[in-house]
């Protein structure tokens, strides 16, 4: 079970600033370990966040983000209290979800 | 009862009970070895004897820096060490100094996760500028850029570079380098191919 | 990875050689821009410091029903009372009464988790630190969420209990204290201002400004090894390069040390976790 994500959404004017950080291996899959054998890809793959449950943004990711990935973006519409919720998926098929509400 | 036994025995008394109050720098070296000997565990080839101080390393932390040395125990130390250095029996210092630049690149060898089975490094640039193109280079001992081309590449350089870097305490008691051939660092093929990057007129040192 | 040039200092010097050349506006670029480029790159990243997916574990750790006893570690007593985390990990190590013994942060959870939630020593001491790999440490999350709780606090390290000042002049001497195959010592690498290893400064830590800025800035998330790590694993690690055997977690030898190089941090404003290559 991965660890929770860290989450602040903090309303800006008409704008909810949300800032994430997501703990993940990010494995590339490019790798080797001590022994010279690969280290299978190991990474986020999916990650939609919504407010409200109305989705606000939606990635692709891949193999080239940093391990415990830091995620910042923007969007307008929303309002205090609001219901900010992450969720990232990796190739594992491992899941996770965590929800904030806006400040 | 003189002085100097009075001392003795407070000192033994202090460190049975662990007073502290009264104990002076030297017994507070004792215990402090005493409870480095309790606080680290031995791993992979570092073992616990690895503490232990020989005369120079004992001498040497008396002082908080080199320059604090007085001169004659400075010289006591310089003449003590010159004497363990042993030039190579064949009478050549000049090696290869490609085998020497690889030997000042790398900084593996003597750690704890180190295989002990395979060659040490010399780590030069960890503290010295030694060529144009290695950019990152440590400031702990000063430049030797242009080594070679400032002292030519004549017999008695070669023997002051062979012997500096198989015992710099030779040279300048409590230095910070380590004593490459007497502690068994590096080889004796290892430090002459040190010395040719040192004074080798085509090593990136003297570019 | 393993031909990584190691010595006595900072780790992993060739990698940040390798991003700050990278950095560089353009090759050849000065030493000073290198040391800038590693500064500014620090900066674009502590906004989202990843040390803080720590202290969050780190609070959880603390407040969650564990051990045998199934207690959490709220009644902890870090030296300011029962309890009271703000502002505890300036005023560390120190002697407490009730052990008998002087004690730093890592000691004194290891002591509550065992005298509190009745942990066997051995357990509470298993896995100081993360291993690079998702196998995590719970002391390097607690000790990051413990000093996150002393963000702007002045370093107020007390020498006035006899075994504090004994502790000091322990740590000191072991900061001379030159040996092993290399004749390297804390001094060697940490006694000199203005010195660089590789391309990374290091702090003299006899000075005070030095000494205020190194210890205040630990832990600090790694990006270079994707951990958290903290003073403790800073020691360790400066002494494998020492050549040295392995400093025992909590050891008095440990505890000395920190003593020796937290007291000459004092007066410094503490600011950690922070962010390193």
């Amino acid at each position: 079970m991965a660890d929770p994500m860290k989450i602040r959404a903090t309303l800006q004017g008409d704008t909810v600033e949300v800032r994430v950080l997501m703990q993940h291996e990010m494995e590339t899959g490019q790798r080797k370990d001590a022994a010279g054998k690969t280290i299978p890809a190991w990474h986020i793959q999916q990650v939609t966040a919504t407010n409200n449950g109305k989705t606000v943004l939606s990635a692709q990711w891949g193999p080239a983000v940093s391990k415990n990935p830091f995620l910042s973006f923007k969007f307008k519409g929303g309002a205090k209290g609001d219901k900010v919720q992450i969720t990232w998926t990796d190739n594992k098929g491992d899941k996770r979800t965590d929800e904030v509400a806006v400040s | 009862m003189t002085r100097k036994k009075f001392f003795a025995a407070l000192a033994v008394t202090g460190l049975i009970t662990g007073c502290a109050t009264m104990m002076s720098d030297a017994d507070i070296s004792k215990k402090a070895l005493l409870v480095m000997k309790s606080s680290f565990k031995e791993k992979g080839q570092a073992k616990l004897d690895r503490l232990d101080q020989d005369e120079v390393q004992a001498t040497c932390s008396l002082y908080e820096t080199p320059d604090k040395v007085p001169k004659d125990v400075a010289q006591r130390l310089e003449q003590s060490q010159l004497e363990t250095i042993r030039y190579p029996a064949d009478g050549q210092l000049l090696g290869n100094w490609k085998a020497g630049e690889v030997v000042a690149q790398s900084g593996v060898g003597k750690q704890y996760n180190d295989d002990p089975t395979r060659p040490s490094g010399g780590n030069c640039y960890a503290c010295h500028q030694l060529s144009k193109q290695e950019v990152s280079f440590g400031t702990i001992g000063p430049s030797l850029l242009g080594f070679g081309k400032a002292r030519g590449n004549t017999e008695e350089s070669r023997k002051y570079a062979y012997g500096k870097v198989y015992n710099s305490d030779a040279f300048s008691a409590c230095s910070n380098m380590p004593r490459f051939g007497h502690n068994g660092i590096l080889t004796e093929q290892q430090i002459k191919d040190v010395v040719a990057l040192m004074l080798d007129p085509e090593s990136p040192v003297n570019k | 990875m393993e031909e990584t040039p190691r010595f006595v200092g900072w780790g992993a010097l060739v990698a940040a050689a390798a991003f700050a050349l990278a950095l560089a506006p353009a090759a050849g670029a000065q030493q000073k821009s290198v040391a800038d480029d590693i500064a500014r790159y620090r900066e674009l990243l502590q906004d989202g410091n990843p040390a803080e997916l720590w202290e969050m574990r780190g609070e959880t750790l603390w407040r969650t029903k564990r051990g045998p006893k199934a207690v959490s570690l709220e009644q902890c007593d870090l030296g300011l009372g029962s309890g009271v985390v703000k502002g505890a990990y300036a005023a560390l190590p120190r002697y407490f009464a009730d052990a008998d013994r002087v004690m730093d942060l890592e000691t004194r959870l290891v002591h509550c988790m065992v005298t509190l939630q009745g942990y066997a020593p051995a357990d509470a001491k298993k896995q100081p630190f993360g291993d690079g790999t998702d196998k995590k440490s719970d002391n390097e999350a607690l000790v990051a969420w413990i000093t996150s709780e002393s963000k702007g606090v002045v370093i107020n390290v007390a020498l006035t209990h006899p075994k504090e000042q004994e502790a000091y002049r322990i740590g000191k001497a072991m900061f001379f204290h030159r040996a092993g195959p290399h004749d390297f010592g804390c001094v060697t690498c940490h006694g000199e201002a203005h010195k660089r290893i590789r391309l990374q400064d290091l702090p003299n830590m006899l000075d005070p400004a030095d000494a205020r800025r190194a210890y205040t800035s630990w832990p600090a998330y790694r990006v270079s090894q994707g951990e958290l790590r903290t003073f403790q694993w800073r020691l360790n690690d400066c002494f494998r390069q020492q050549r040295f055997p392995e400093l025992e977690f909590t050891s008095d030898a440990s505890i000395a040390l920190t003593m020796f190089l937290a007291r000459n941090a004092n007066g410094g404003t503490y600011n950690a976790p922070a962010l390193k290559r």
